[in-house]
């Protein structure tokens, strides 16, 4: 067991190291990020619109693309030189090779999040320092949910035709429950909602991560074994 | 041949008996008090929208079975169960906006059954078009199980943020769909139109079955 | 050692193996020659446990550590330099960083990578990568060496080196499997020679000091004649 998760943390550290030579990934993704935040915020009227009822849904629209841009990536790189082969012809479990691609995916939507988020409080002129804990604790999970989803299924549709078009289409009904109860969580929090609404969504945040990372895990190997 | 001979004669007896719930929907079924005769399109719409889950369900028990057993019996029956949930979503996606406009006045709410069938119809179309992308037929099964069997854990959670988009949403008119405080007549008049839905549902899936294997045998090298 | 009894695999309705068997131990090299489409990469494949086969079985002794690949992709990762790539792959095969060390500064030596040793691998000629795929494969000291092709864009030097390499490999005690269909390339190293046609073996002799004339001639007679 100690063994999986040495090769992952290989894994990941190989994919990040990819990640920060070639650059091109993480750029968009902040560069989409921030402009994302510019237009939503010039496009409203602060007379008509309190920014913290857009707050939720534009904060998250950001990390969807982010998570997006990440794993379009995620699967393409062992394909370029068939280093998937070799990955699988190395003794490493099939297991450790989603954790592995798992735990860089996480690693590089946190970044986005972590230059995201304070960018959102700052354009938008919204306090979230009182709340910061439970809404770290929101983004965190609601972002494990649809990575390791979106993991497994960048798998299967790095190797068929229209791989950026694919991936979003799967993803899309099981990137939404998580979505409506992180805004929902998230609105509630920046509110001053009392921590216990939010605390529902955050279990149910919860039971998804759990159930979709054990069931990723299970069913990855049947997509890379012949 | 025989399944499809038999696929398309239970395949008639449903659609025979869909025009009875018809019937007995319209003519022998008392007018719901508060929502008058547009209601009865629920004895339509909840037994479709199930039809659709359960199609969708058995998609991912055919996926863990095929996982499990290798037989491409079970991938031949996942991909027919998927094209008859996705035309049944689709009927249901259309109908349910074109009756909605002159009732409630806009195309479309957030009503919880066709919310649900949206979730499904976006299961299917994915399901599909994964089917469609990929060209081996090895790597198609096993593809198509993994995200049919996704699309089944789905289904709780699915429910679970629905009941959420209700809440948030305030229905113009809020449609109980809730079966046991249903009064006599009406609760038959579902129940036979649940019935009816699956003798559909077994109908088409035999005859789409079949279709395939005929396929597959008259194209020996894929 | 490496054992194949009776494998047999298709893809859809084509006959890949058909019934291959055979025992090889160590020091022997297998040159298996055949035309496009005869089944022989999917014959390493096999061997390798990339693929599991439809009937038979192959075992190979110490297990997917054991075995080193050389394939038509060089299964590299582009963006990393020539240095971190086999750190990374070693690191799969849990290769101490000492023995890593030292197989390093041999190999690149050898292989003449020394002055591109901390280039990219996007940057380099296909011939340079071809032998960059080379030392990937003996990196972790691998004991059955299975081969697709490997003169691929290998100049006049390269190709000699790389021989003498497999020499002392097999000379070492190396199982190796050598699959291609040019004869004057596999033929010198070979202590046993195949032929390989639809799937089945439709010769399989010891080289018995045959020259590289005279199984050509023999290949041809095999393959197209019967």
């Amino acid at each position: 067991m100690a063994d999986v998760w040495r090769h992952a943390w290989l894994l990941a550290r190989k994919d990040l190291l990819v990640e920060f030579r070639s650059r091109t990934a993480i750029l968009s993704a902040l560069v989409f990020t921030v402009l994302v935040l510019m237009v939503f915020n010039f496009g409203r009227d602060p007379t008509a619109v309190a920014a913290v009822d857009l707050a939720p849904s534009i904060l998250w629209v950001t990390f969807t693309f982010a998570a997006m841009l990440a794993l379009n990536r995620a699967f393409q790189l062992e394909l370029e030189n068939q280093a998937l082969d070799g990955l699988l012809l190395a003794p490493v479990s099939r297991s450790s090779i989603y954790l592995g691609k798992l735990m860089a995916n996480l690693v590089f939507v946190a970044t986005v999040e972590a230059v995201g988020l304070p960018l959102f409080a700052l354009f938008f002129n919204v306090p979230i320092l009182h709340v910061l804990g439970p809404l770290l604790g929101v983004i965190a999970l609601a972002t494990v949910g649809f990575v390791a989803v979106g993991t497994l299924f960048s798998a299967m549709t790095a190797r068929t035709r229209f791989a950026e078009l694919l991936l979003p289409v799967l993803l899309l009904p099981f990137m939404i429950p998580p979505l409506i109860w992180a805004v929902l969580a998230t609105g509630a929090l920046l509110a001053g909602r009392p921590l216990s609404e939010a605390a529902g969504w955050l279990r149910l945040l919860a039971a998804f991560d759990i159930v979709f990372v054990t069931l990723a895990f299970v069913l990855f190997p049947a997509t890379v074994n012949e | 041949m025989r399944l499809l001979k038999t696929g398309r004669w239970i395949t008639g007896v449903g659609l025979a008996l869909l025009a009875a719930v018809y019937v007995r929907a319209l003519a022998f079924t008392p007018v719901e008090r508060f929502q008058g005769p547009a209601q009865k399109i629920f004895y339509i719409h909840v037994p479709a929208a199930w039809s659709a889950m359960l199609a969708m369900g058995l998609v991912g028990i055919a996926g863990i079975l095929f996982l499990l057993l290798k037989d491409p019996r079970f991938d031949r029956f996942g991909e027919a169960s998927a094209e008859v949930g996705t035309a049944f979503s689709m009927v249901m996606l259309t109908t349910g906006p074109i009756w909605a406009k002159p009732i409630w006045g806009t195309w479309w709410t957030w009503d919880a059954r066709l919310t649900l069938t949206l979730f499904l119809f976006l299961l299917f179309l994915g399901y599909l078009l994964l089917r469609g992308a990929v060209t081996d037929p090895g790597l198609r099964a096993r593809y198509s199980a993994v995200l049919g069997i996704c699309g089944l854990v789905l289904l709780p959670f699915i429910h679970l943020s629905v009941y959420f988009f209700r809440t948030l949403h305030p229905q113009p008119i809020v449609l109980k769909p809730s079966a046991p405080s249903l009064p006599g007549p009406m609760l038959v008049t579902l129940l036979f139109s649940f019935l009816v839905f699956t003798v559909l549902y077994v109908g088409f899936v035999t005859q789409r079955y079949a279709l395939s294997l005929l396929r597959e045998q008259a194209e020996p090298h894929a | 050692m490496l054992l194949a009894e009776g494998l047999r695999h298709a893809f859809g309705g084509v006959r890949a193996l058909d019934d291959v068997s055979f025992t090889l131990h160590p020091g022997q090299t297998l040159a298996v020659f055949g035309p496009n489409g005869a089944g022989k990469t999917t014959l390493l494949k096999v061997l390798a446990g990339l693929i599991r086969p439809g009937g038979g079985r192959a075992r190979l002794e110490g297990g997917r550590r054991a075995v080193g690949w050389i394939g038509h992709q060089p299964q590299l990762y582009a963006h990393l330099t020539v240095r971190e790539n086999l750190r990374f792959w070693a690191s799969l095969y849990d290769v101490p960083d000492a023995q890593r060390a030292r197989r390093e500064a041999d190999l690149l030596a050898r292989l003449d990578l020394n002055d591109h040793a901390d280039r990219p691998v996007r940057a380099l000629s296909r011939g340079l990568v071809q032998r960059v795929a080379i030392a990937r494969a003996l990196i972790h000291d691998p004991r059955v060496l299975l081969l697709d092709e490997p003169f691929t864009g290998l100049d006049r030097t390269a190709a000699e080196e790389f021989r003498r390499l497999l020499a002392e490999q097999a000379a070492g005690g190396r199982v190796t499997v050598l699959v291609t269909h040019n004869v004057e390339e596999g033929t010198e190293l070979a202590t046993d020679v195949a032929f390989m046609r639809t799937g089945r073996f439709v010769q399989l002799a010891p080289r018995a000091g045959r020259t590289a004339a005279e199984i050509a001639d023999a290949y041809r007679l095999a393959v197209t004649g019967g």
